[in-house]
């Protein structure tokens, strides 16, 4: 069954890119969905009959090479199953989604085919994710890890017409490499310290190697530190964490469904299944723990704050999931990687659901993405509008503060309200500085998190009409194939906290998660977390509450303070409008240096040098050589006899003299 | 003691009487209306020696004194100048009936140069050396000249009659040069008087060399080559075609077993010469063949440089290195008999076209034979997985392991620069211009010829089908 999950979405890619022509488009697609939909359906059979067994199902012998020994086989624990059911259910409702999205694209010519295209691309994600997160050793998740890249990469750039996308696909491969090649360092430095890839002994290693001293470079550090702070980098490169975040804004040129699916579900969250996958070590790394807190904490401000200002309706949520990764990470980073875990789940439903509402906004506004050119939308598009006010009380954490009321062990509230406090309240309760520095900084950035979801929500559903006019007059609901996937990940914005709270954070988490999620002995910050103070335990409840009423006020109340504010705040406005000048700062640094490093190489080494000295040869010498030759057949008789006794004679001389030298 | 030397060089002495007989009948009968027949029977004949040769019992005999040695060295080499020859001569009378040239003393007289080889191959001892030698090359002469009113044709003769007396000439002197030193003409004796030091006396060795010279100038090597391109082009095609292979395989034969069965504990003296013949052969060879625009005269640069290949065999002077060469002979041959077979084609209204340039777009017309020429362009140029790679992978690993670095290091850019040309041919018949095509048909023993030597090149590479095995028996028997 397990295997069948693996490979429909394989399958269904073969068909989607190989077999349309044979099939027909219409068909190819309608399988490889199907397909999707089935994978889907066992997993979350899977999910929910899963007993808490760690299971491996072997698939084949992979690579055999010393002691090198690798399988591709399938690891099923409950971080797996959980991770089935996402990638596989916001997979196959994008697919879904995606039948209407793709239909008429305008950035390709009439008559062009390229709806089977797409179809492949995403059904070669979907496997490449689930070989990821199925994967039982680091070298096969390592092939997940990279086919998810690539597949990204293709996506990314599928408008290929449009030269910013094609920018975009190779800003984001270029930074993941970054990531992956810390990623694969760590790979090396785990088989080198414990010669083996293989999660069972990597995992059974890990006291051993809190207590060695490895040798790197110029210092001596700490294995376990070592490792899992490249694990980390991999991790950072992929979840677009602080330093290597630049690619995902830009990774919105892709058609919108693939925002949903992989920015915003699947693939940026591998770097928080690493970790948490890695718990066994990352625990026995106070160091590397305490990064990752600072960097998840810090991502989640300053991403914030960026979504503060954008006005592309994707690039919001861009920025906001970037934001939701920070989340994830501070809790992780504080030893709860339930909570991140459980964070994942719940933000894959809601954020997947507020991308494909942006799609249906988009598509219904004649793909004008500028906020600013929306307005007043309730009304044409009504299921979008009630899909995106339900995602967005599920991201901004709206529900009752559990010194309220509960519903017994469980409160109540939105998906993301849920699982949003439980990890700021873990990171109050972790009791460390760097805790205390995570949850200001969480608080903060769950009230800007509020202020811009909710301007997004104004901006386009309320207010007056702006822009085009003809857009406004045509704008009409999608059609079914997109309206129901929203209704679903709806559902699952709504209940999907309320239903899993007990198992991921609650009582019932040590049995959930069995022995797939480490913690060490002296962890006990889930547990302090449900007995944070109240007062604290409701800081995020009202932080939300001050962002939705700034953002009433600004947006609907009185229009004209955003202006005036911006006009005041010039500098720090400008900073966040243009992402605090990473990317200017990257380009002068490395891009700038990197291409007159390779414009030296390429015009001096391999221009001058190494096409000149073959140039030289095949252009200047040979022919010499040749000519010379050709003039020596003179095709007189005595020149040929001439040349045969100065050859004798040479021989002779050569042998007389070095004869005598004898 | 006559009847088992008799019995010992039973294959020549038949072969010298068929060809006595058939000029005989030739003569007295209807003349060149003979010609027919004798074309048939003649490659009959010596496919028929082959075959005996071959299959006769692996047992080393001398005779006269030790004047003629037959063991499986000689055996190897007398097969495959044989049945070179044989492939050689059927494949030469549609060629020279189109172009009126059918006379019954060409079958005659390669029957005669053949014998010649065949003695080269065995001898042992100075004079059945030089004997066997002029037999081949007086033969050669008249048959380079044999388009009589052709002036090109004639002059090649001249050149080559001229060009061979001096070198003979020289080989005589050095000849004469060893026997004064050594006391003897014999080559055990020679060995023995070299008291199996590692240096030769000065005589000696200024008579080795020029006996090297002499022998050098029958392989073209380089800088005794000069004769071969303004010989292969002036020649009638068939003749270049036999020029480019049995000779070639002799001449390298003779000089492998005077160098090791004269020579052999002074293998530090000659392999100086070879390795220094070899280098510059090759290096001409690959350089010179650019920018010749006559086919003809391309394959003798190719030869020229595949000679440097196969003395970088000797210049190990180990047994893997003769067997190297004896493999790299084969493997010359091979394709040289299978690119003539196109060249006696290469046809345009009836007329015989050597310009490299009717090859231009040849692709298009016909399609099978473009390809098997194709392969065979690729492993002339070493391009593996065919198996003029592997021939040039034993030399260079033969010479490699004796410590010939650098000019292992020659041979491997040689073989660069030598692959333009090859790769041009290719070029053109695929990518070139067009233009007005070639039409020549093609008789079904030059088609079977093409496409067999095309074969072997592809399946060289599963197996040798024992050439490999039995090449290195012969060079064990040569080194004892």
């Amino acid at each position: 069954m397990e295997t069948v999950i693996l490979f429909g979405p394989l399958l269904g890619a073969l068909i989607a890119g190989f077999g349309h022509r044979l099939l027909g488009e219409r068909l190819a697609i309608t399988l490889a969905t199907l397909l999707l939909f089935l994978s889907a359906a066992l997993s979350w059979w899977v999910f929910l009959t899963f007993d808490g067994q760690t299971q491996h199902i072997p698939i084949m012998r992979w690579i055999e090479s010393g002691s090198l020994s690798v399988d591709w086989s399938i690891r099923l624990d409950r971080l797996t199953a959980i991770m089935l059911v996402v990638v596989t259910t916001v997979s196959s409702l994008v697919h879904l989604y995606s039948v209407g999205y793709m239909k008429d694209d305008p950035q390709f010519p009439k008559g062009e085919s390229y709806t089977p295209r797409f179809f492949a691309y995403l059904g070669f994600f979907t496997f490449a994710m689930l070989a990821l997160v199925t994967s039982d050793n680091l070298l096969q998740m390592y092939f997940g890890w990279e086919g998810v890249g690539v597949a990204s990469y293709l996506l990314i750039g599928f408008y290929y017409r449009k030269p910013s996308a094609n920018a975009a696909a190779i800003k984001a491969f270029v930074v993941n490499r970054v990531g992956d090649f810390g990623f694969a360092i760590g790979i090396f430095a785990l088989f080198y310290l414990v010669d083996g890839i293989n999660f069972s002994d990597v995992f059974a290693a890990g006291p051993k190697l809190a207590e060695t001293q490895f040798h790197f470079l110029w210092m001596d550090v700490n294995a376990v530190e070592m490792v899992t702070f490249f694990l980390f980098i991999g991790a950072m490169g992929k979840s677009a964490q602080l330093f290597l975040h630049t690619w995902l804004p830009d990774a919105m040129e892709g058609p919108t469904p693939v925002s949903a699916l992989i920015h915003a579900a699947t693939m940026v969250t591998a770097g928080v299944f690493l970790v948490s996958r890695m718990s066994p070590l990352f625990e026995f790394a106070p160091g590397t723990l305490a990064f990752v807190t600072v960097i998840g904490a810090t991502t989640a401000f300053i991403a914030a704050s960026i979504g503060l200002v954008q006005n592309d309706i994707k690039r919001v949520i861009a920025y906001s999931t970037m934001s939701q990764l920070g989340y994830m990470f501070a809790a992780a980073g504080v030893g709860v990687y339930q909570a991140a875990m459980f964070h994942l789940f719940t933000h894959a439903f809601f954020k997947a659901m507020l991308f494909l509402g942006a799609g249906s906004v988009i598509t219904a506004m004649h793909h004008e993405q500028d906020m600013r050119a929306y307005g007043n939308l309730r009304k044409k598009i009504p299921i979008t509008f009630w899909a995106m006010i339900i995602g967005t009380l599920a991201i901004t954490g709206v529900g009752i503060p559990t010194s309220l009321m509960k519903f017994g062990d469980i409160p109540i509230g939105f998906a993301g309200f849920l699982s949003k406090d439980s990890i700021i309240e873990s990171t109050y309760a972790a009791g460390t500085g760097v805790g205390q520095y995570a949850w200001v900084m969480l608080v903060l950035a769950a009230a800007m998190t509020a202020f811009y979801s909710w301007r997004l929500i104004f901006m386009t559903f309320y207010g007056p009409e702006k822009g085009d006019k003809h857009a406004h007059e045509h704008a009409h609901e999608s059609g079914w194939v997109m309206t129901v996937p929203l209704i679903v990940l709806a559902i699952g914005a709504t209940l999907a906290g309320m239903l899993w709270y007990g198992d991921f954070v609650g009582a019932g988490s040590q049995a959930f998660f069995g022995n797939s999620v480490f913690t060490g002995a002296e962890n006990e910050v889930l547990h302090r977390a449900h007995h944070v103070p109240e007062l604290i335990a409701s800081a995020p409840f009202f932080a939300m509450l001050v962002g939705f009423v700034l953002a009433w006020i600004f947006y609907i109340r009185a229009p004209k303070i955003p202006a005036a504010l911006a006009g005041q705040f010039n500098v720090l406005y400008r900073l966040l409008l243009n992402k605090y000048y990473f990317d200017e700062i990257y380009d002068f640094v490395f891009t700038q240096n990197a291409k007159r490093l390779g414009h030296f190489l390429w015009k001096r080494g391999d221009g001058s040098v190494i096409d000149g000295t073959i140039n030289g040869v095949a252009l200047g010498l040979v022919p010499r050589v040749t000519r010379l030759a050709h003039r020596l057949q003179s095709g007189y008789v005595y020149h040929y006899a001439l040349a045969t006794v100065l050859g004798l004679v040479g021989l002779l001389t050569w042998m007389s003299i070095s004869a005598g030298a004898n | 003691m006559i009847g088992t030397d008799l019995t010992v060089i039973l294959p020549e002495l038949v072969l010298a009487l068929y060809a006595m007989a058939a000029l005989l009948w030739g003569a007295f009968r209807g003349k060149d209306a003979e010609a027919p027949l004798l074309f048939w029977l003649t490659p009959l004949v010596m496919a028929g020696l082959g075959l005996w040769i071959a299959l006769e019992p692996q047992a080393t005999a001398s005779a006269f004194h030790g004047g003629f040695v037959s063991d499986t060295f000689a055996r190897f080499s007398k097969v495959v100048v044989l049945f070179s020859a044989a492939v050689v001569l059927l494949m030469s009378a549609d060629y020279l009936k189109r172009n009126k040239l059918l006379q019954f003393e060409f079958p005659i007289l390669i029957a005669l140069s053949v014998t010649g080889m065949m003695m080269m191959i065995s001898a042992g001892d100075l004079m059945s050396l030089y004997m066997g030698l002029e037999l081949q090359s007086l033969a050669l002469y008249v048959i380079a000249a044999f388009r009589r009113d052709s002036a090109r044709s004639t002059e090649a003769g001249l050149k080559y009659f001229v060009l061979g007396a001096l070198s003979s000439g020289i080989l005589l002197y050095g000849a004469s040069l060893i026997y004064g030193y050594a006391g003897t003409t014999s080559f055990a004796g020679i060995l023995a008087a070299a008291k199996g030091e590692a240096h030769l006396s000065l005589g000696l060795l200024i008579g080795l060399v020029f006996m090297i010279v002499g022998m050098a100038f029958k392989v073209s090597s380089v800088p005794f080559h000069m004769w071969t391109p303004d010989v292969y082009e002036g020649s009638p095609t068939p003749v270049t075609a036999f020029f480019a292979t049995a000779p070639k395989v002799a001449a390298m034969a003779m000089i492998a077993r005077l160098l090791f069965d004269a020579f052999g504990t002074a293998t530090g003296d000659w392999t100086q010469i070879i390795a220094l013949l070899s280098f510059l052969s090759m290096v001409l060879g690959a350089f010179a063949g650019i920018g010749q625009k006559d086919i003809k005269r391309l394959m003798a640069y190719s030869s020229i440089g595949h000679m440097g290949y196969a003395f970088l065999g000797l210049t190990a002077g180990t047994a893997a290195g003769v067997q190297a060469t004896l493999i790299y002979m084969v493997v010359y041959v091979t394709m040289n008999v299978g690119v003539f077979a196109f060249i006696l084609n290469m046809e345009r209204d009836g007329q015989p076209v050597t310009e490299i340039s009717a090859l231009n777009m040849y692709s298009e017309v016909e399609p099978l034979r473009a390809a098997a020429l194709m392969v065979l362009m690729f492993s002339l140029a070493g391009v593996p997985p065919l198996v003029g790679f592997f021939a040039k992978l034993f030399v260079i690993q033969a010479a490699l392991n004796a410590g010939w670095v650098w000019l292992s290091v020659a041979a491997m850019l040689a073989s660069v620069v030598a692959a333009y040309y090859y790769l041009r041919i290719i070029y053109l018949m695929y990518f070139g211009e067009k233009q007005a095509p070639l039409d020549g048909s093609m008789p079904a023993i030059h088609w079977a010829a093409l496409m067999v030597a095309a074969f072997f090149m592809l399946a060289g590479v599963v197996s040798m089908f024992g050439v490999d095995t039995w090449a290195g028996a012969a060079a064990a028997s040569l080194l004892n």
